[in-house]
């Protein structure tokens, strides 16, 4: 009995060593999804991660991998549930040891619940304009980076544009912060605190309780106050009805301003007219004309590829989004390759060294063909944000067009509120932060 | 077979009155704690422990909980994440705000914390009963929540009302593996789960449940309304409180008050429903049965639509995940309404009359 066995085992052992030599040979350099598809923020969620995963793909064609290292990923539903996005990260753990891109979530919760753990296991946590923002000091936060730009600098920067906007004065004028009642709207307020302390206008903070789709009473409020400008931070369902709600009491669109999370299609497409004029802060632009966004199609969808389902997808600002995340995640490998070895997998402490490296300059954006996708990005170790800078669009009823050049946050008066809350954490966990003037 | 009890006979009170009367049960109770304690930290991978085996046995507890108060003493609630959520600040601001407090103590006072809130919240209960009551109890769920964001000083001062929790220091050893954690889990879980199966059958449990199954014969035959029903709201928001301070502390490490949101509630609810109304280890079956078979259909599904050549997305997954699991518990409902607790009970009174079965 055995003996007939015998072939047919040498059979497979044979190919289950070539197997595997096979799989050390071609390099692969893996990136964990914790992704979210389905649930209350799902559409948002497809958006971002069909583009991720399209320049992950676009990127595999086209040049082969980077140097020859094939990209791949595997990707875990969280639904935005924090549990479940630990459970994911769990998950993909034990794949992501051998090599790891940064890891994205979207989601402010399950970055929260990963930073200590992902530090402990060496993986890098990228938060592009989301999570514990005063990650952005990379003396206490060595793994986490909320990279390009933070809700506070997102804030300031908003300001910015209004006082410019008003002959640079902003003196007596009344702002309303419209925000979601929860650690998302919350985070904001110190930064308008500190820039109405500065620019001396007077802040109403009016809260919404969550999902947000009652807001009269607040609009109500707002109608009382008269005030010059609307700052908004909602999610989801809440964005559309703060539009339709504004247009009701009569409040001009054109003095609304939102946040990144306010300004995709998904929110102003259901409000219809109602959006029309209203603006929006970004930190990437919207549509096709952006060279690689046109490329991916082609090639990716050209080749049957492509990872979205709904192909009129393409080109909205998350999608855009989603690829300038990969575009981020494949820079870092590239940058780490060039320090550890060129056509070798990296793993989660390399790409670490290389978030914090980063020089994506407007020069090597062009190269890309990400030309205004994203603003210039330097990142060290005293700052894993790199940027801090926004741009503002407008809905003309059809399609977002800029209404601004990028805007620069106010660094001197956001960076040392980041600074302290970094400390005071470091101060309750036990954590001796790193001398960041040794880093190289 | 496995169960026949011929020859077991008892000669003191002390063995007619043991927590397990019956040797088999002895025996299988000492082999899963021993498998629990030492097989397990042997064998199981991180991910077992951080993804799995940690948040099973939270959720026990706090099915648990929910069990003692809607099983046993048979007053609906739907505020089991809100005490839960009590029991995590609590604790956390215990340790934060006092020096030198051990950590065990503090689990304690955020049990305690939630405790008095669920008196509170159980005040109500001496008016009005079932449908009304749990109505009453989702107030819990949304009070709490508001006022974990609106005072900040709850959440030290943090703009986004997110806590981290502090370091795992008991005896000045710092725990920092997954097996450590779940050892410490393990242990809370285990003592609190045998000193409910000892509180329901001492006189506290008699009178929970002489309240649950009629409560106007109950006072008839001089059991006190109040004491008993607030008795039961404040152990049920004890174990829930200290669930919820293991939720922060060795699960997730950083929670929000949003977190503990009402569909969480719904989730422990569940758990009882499918594992058992009134029963200890239903908390445990049922626990186990809502927390794991998500993980397992998602593990699964990939793996079987490869073996078919299935193109499916994480989406897909997901989404039959769902269906299947609501079919699932549509069908174990109809098969037994009882909970699963019920099914092995049946199971074992059928093996203790093998080969006769009726």
């Amino acid at each position: 009995m055995i003996k007939s066995f015998k072939p047919a085992l040498t059979a497979i052992a044979v190919s289950l060593a070539m197997l595997s030599q096979s799989a050390v040979a071609a390099e692969e350099q893996f990136f964990p999804t914790i992704s979210y598809r389905v649930g209350p923020y799902g559409a948002n969620g497809q958006s971002f991660y069909g583009g991720f995963v399209d320049y992950l793909n676009y990127i595999n064609i086209k040049e082969k991998g980077v140097n020859g290292v094939q990209l791949t990923s595997e990707e875990c539903e969280t639904e935005y549930n924090n549990a479940k996005g630990v459970e994911c990260y769990e998950r993909l753990k034990s794949k992501a040891k051998v090599s790891s891109g940064p890891i994205h979530t979207m989601s402010t919760g399950i970055s929260y619940a990963l930073i200590e753990k992902s530090a402990q296991d060496k993986l890098p946590l990228a938060m592009m304009g989301y999570g514990r923002t005063d990650a952005v000091d990379g003396s206490v936060f060595p793994y986490a980076f909320p990279l390009v730009t933070t809700y506070q600098m997102q804030a300031s920067a908003i300001v910015k544009f209004i006082k410019e906007k008003n002959g640079g004065n902003l003196a007596g004028k009344k702002i309303v912060y419209l925000y979601h009642d929860s650690a998302y709207g919350k985070e904001a307020i110190v930064a308008l605190q500190a820039e109405a302390g500065l620019n001396k206008f007077d802040l109403v903070q009016i809260p919404v309780a969550h999902p947000g789709n009652e807001q009269g009473a607040q609009w109500l409020k707002i109608r009382q106050e008269k005030p010059d400008y609307v700052i908004f931070w909602g999610w989801g369902v809440m964005n559309q009805t703060a539009l339709k709600a504004a247009q009701k009491v009569g409040y001009p669109r054109e003095k609304m301003i939102g946040s990144w999370w306010t300004g995709s299609e998904e929110d102003v497409v259901p409000a219809g007219d109602a959006a029309k004029g209203y603006m929006a802060a970004t930190w990437n632009v919207a549509g096709k004309d952006v060279p690689v966004i046109a490329d991916i199609e082609k090639v990716v969808y050209g080749a049957g590829k492509g990872n979205l389902q709904d192909k009129a997808k393409i080109g909205t600002i998350l999608y855009n989004r989603g690829v300038s995340a990969a575009v981020l995640s494949v820079e870092s490998i590239r940058k780490a390759q060039e320090k550890y070895g060129k056509g070798k997998a990296m793993t989660g402490e390399q790409v670490r060294w290389a978030l914090e490296n980063l020089n994506i300059t407007e020069a090597r954006l062009k190269t890309l063909g990400a030309t205004n996708l994203l603003p210039e990005i330097k990142t060290s170790c005293d700052n894993h944000e790199g940027s801090g800078k926004v741009k503002i669009q407008q809905w003309d009823g059809a399609k977002w067009v800029s209404a601004s050049d990028w805007i620069e946050g106010n660094k001197a008066l956001i960076h040392p509120l980041f600074q302290a809350s970094a400390k005071q954490y470091a101060k309750e966990k036990g954590i001796t932060p790193r001398d960041c003037s040794k880093e190289k | 077979m496995l169960y026949r009890e011929a020859g077991q006979f008892k000669t003191t009170y002390a063995a007619d009155q043991q927590l397990f009367p019956i040797r088999q049960d002895r025996i299988g109770v000492i082999t899963l704690l021993l498998v629990a304690f030492i097989g397990v930290p042997l064998f199981a991978s991180e991910y077992w422990f951080s993804a799995i085996l940690i948040p099973f046995l939270i959720f026990s507890l706090a099915a648990l909980g929910l069990n003692i108060l809607t099983g046993y003493a048979g007053q609906l609630s739907l505020g089991s994440a809100a005490f839960m959520a009590v029991g995590a600040y609590a604790a956390y601001n215990f340790q934060l705000r006092i020096e030198g407090i051990p950590l065990i103590v503090s689990f304690i006072c955020g049990g305690l914390t939630a405790a008095g809130v669920g008196i509170l919240f159980g005040l109500p209960s001496l008016r009005i009963k079932g449908f009304y009551l749990a109505v009453a109890t989702l107030a819990a769920q949304f009070f709490i929540v508001w006022c974990l964001t609106k005072f900040p000083w709850l959440s030290n001062n943090s703009s986004s009302g997110v806590i981290s929790t502090q370091k795992l220091i008991i005896f000045g050893h710092e725990l920092t593996t997954p097996t450590e954690k779940y050892l410490l889990v393990l242990s809370i879980v285990v003592f609190l789960a045998l000193a409910a199966k000892n509180m329901v059958r001492s006189t506290t449990g008699r009178a929970w449940m002489a309240v649950r199954d009629m409560d106007v014969a109950a006072s008839v035959i001089g059991i006190r309304l109040m004491p008993t029903k607030l008795l039961a709201f404040a152990v049920s928001s004890f174990y829930c409180g200290v669930a919820g301070a293991l939720y922060a502390f060795c699960y997730l490490g950083s929670v929000e008050p949003d977190g503990f949101s009402l569909e969480m509630s719904f989730k422990i609810l569940f758990m009882i429903i499918i594992g058992g109304v009134g029963s200890i280890m239903g908390s445990f079956l049922g626990a186990a049965f809502i927390l794991l078979l998500p993980v397992f259909l998602d593990i699964a599904l990939p793996f079987l639509a490869g073996l078919f050549g299935l193109p499916f997305s994480s989406a897909t997954v997901s989404h039959i995940q769902i269906t299947v699991f609501g079919a699932l518990i549509m069908f174990f409902l109809i098969v037994e309404p009882h909970g699963l607790a019920r099914l092995w009970q049946i199971a074992k009174e059928k093996l203790r009359l093998w080969p006769f079965p009726h």
